[in-house]
């Protein structure tokens, strides 16, 4: 299973290091919600360091669905599905791949997005374990659910609308648990490791269904 | 025999629910600390247990039925749909019902509460089934699309079952039946709130069999267009 995870997820990568449509697209999308989320408050940098875990967390899920449909619109045809049962990958491995490749693109965005609240947002953060690892467990709990919904949203044309109304209500445990951890790293509240705790269950929890289930969605 | 059961649990739901809005409206006494506001409790409880239990359970256990080989059947997966359909009008019903309590004692119609989020969460949920199971596709594909999707919103249900436990919030604990079977509810008030149940869970039955119904006739009605378009292109061919 972890070959074939680390095959899918070479391929993923390799395909995405090509095209440059996550550097290119998804990058600058979630740098441009920021900016026009300081345009919604004004310039006002108290106000903007209070909303700033909200935006930052946001403009991450805004950013996965982006990133999760281009890696989906790979093993979008009916043949390229085809071509990968015939190869006999175990279809939790694949999950797996896709899932890894997600997260590494979603921790570069987290990035590029820790930066621009630090910029943008005068945030100052104290406790950057905290931080490190609430970003961590949330992109691979924000990677698996969108993978198992974007698989059972159909092809590509229907995906686009149809992947924001299954996958955002269901990830929003990550924004209310990720929003608290980060005011937590900023040193607002003490009790971040409880919200370190939800996203690790929620990352478990999603990961767990995505193995059982992507191998009965893929035998469609 | 499910038309009889339809026909049969139509008018029963009916008399249920007649008889639990006169109780509930003119037997029943006010409360002592609520006063006419508690009548919301005959209605809003029932409404909500289909709407959390009734209907995401029932979805839930057609889906893995469906998704069962030994028990894969198209009928799983109508049922499956029916609830989910029904859950979300008395998911509507119960989130109205809520808001029309909650204005005169919390002074606000919606308020951020933990079980008032997770439930608004799960209409969407819900929504976002009834929008997969119109994306045109194989019925087996889109069965199987959908049963994945019914077994992981109800992940959603322990959530809002809990969350009055887990977080400090408005809403109350448990009115009726609480841990160690104790009552916090008595009397005519009890009896009415129990009988509420039984109305409401007839009357989620009656929907969730009508809405199969019309299911079954539809695709009944789909698969006889099929066979009489083909019939009628085979006798173009048969020289007369």
């Amino acid at each position: 299973m972890l070959r074939d995870a680390l095959l899918v997820a070479g391929r993923d990568l390799r395909i995405e290091a090509r095209s440059k449509v996550a550097l290119w697209q998804v990058v600058p999308f979630s740098v441009l919600a920021m900016i026009l989320f300081t345009f919604a408050l004004g310039p006002n940098p108290a106000a903007l360091t209070v909303s700033a875990p909200g935006f930052f967390w946001i403009a991450l899920l805004f950013a996965s669905i982006l990133a999760t449909q281009r890696s989906l619109s790979i093993e979008g045809s009916q043949a390229t599905r085809e071509s990968t049962r015939l190869l006999g990958l175990d279809p939790a491995g694949v999950f797996l791949g896709k899932v890894g490749a997600l997260v590494a693109e979603l921790v570069v965005i987290e990035t590029i997005l820790v930066g621009g609240t630090v910029l943008l947002y005068h945030v100052a953060f104290r406790n950057w374990l905290l931080l490190v690892a609430s970003c961590a467990l949330a992109a691979i709990g924000l990677a698996s659910a969108s993978v198992l919904y974007g698989s059972l949203a159909g092809g590509d044309r229907v995906r686009s609308t149809l992947l924001p109304i299954l996958v955002l209500p269901v990830v929003a445990p990550v924004l209310i648990a990720g929003s608290r951890a980060f005011v937590a790293a900023i040193g607002s509240s003490g009790d971040g490791g409880r919200w370190v705790a939800v996203l690790a269950v929620f990352a478990i929890v999603y990961s767990v269904l995505g193995i059982v289930l992507y191998g009965p969605m893929e035998e469609i | 025999m499910r038309h009889t059961l339809s026909k049969l649990l139509g008018p029963i739901s009916a008399v249920l629910v007649i008889l639990t809005i006169w109780l509930g409206l003119f037997v029943t006494p006010p409360d002592v600390d609520q006063g006419e506001l508690v009548r919301l409790v005959y209605i809003h409880p029932a409404l909500a247990v289909e709407a959390l239990y009734a209907s995401v359970g029932m979805a839930a256990l057609c889906s893995a039925l469906y998704l069962w080989p030994r028990t894969r059947s198209m009928r799983m997966d109508r049922l499956a749909a029916s609830a989910i359909e029904v859950g979300v009008v008395f998911n509507i019903l119960t989130l109205v019902t809520g808001s029309i309590w909650g204005r005169p004692t919390w002074g606000v119609w919606w308020t951020w509460d933990a079980r008032l989020t997770s439930t608004a969460l799960l209409l969407v949920l819900s929504l976002g089934y009834l929008a997969l199971r119109r994306v045109p596709a194989e019925p087996h594909v889109r069965a199987r699309r959908c049963a994945i999707a019914a077994i992981v919103a109800a992940v959603n249900v322990p959530i809002i079952h809990f969350s009055v436990v887990w977080w400090q919030t408005l809403h109350q604990g448990c009115t009726a039946i609480c841990p160690g079977l104790t009552y916090k509810i008595h009397g005519s008030m009890g009896w009415t709130l129990l009988l509420s149940f039984v109305a409401f869970t007839t009357c989620f039955a009656w929907m969730v069999v009508s809405r199969y119904r019309i299911d079954v006739l539809r695709d009944s009605g789909h698969d006889g267009a099929l066979d009489d378009a083909l019939e009628a292109r085979r006798s173009e061919g048969v020289p007369s």
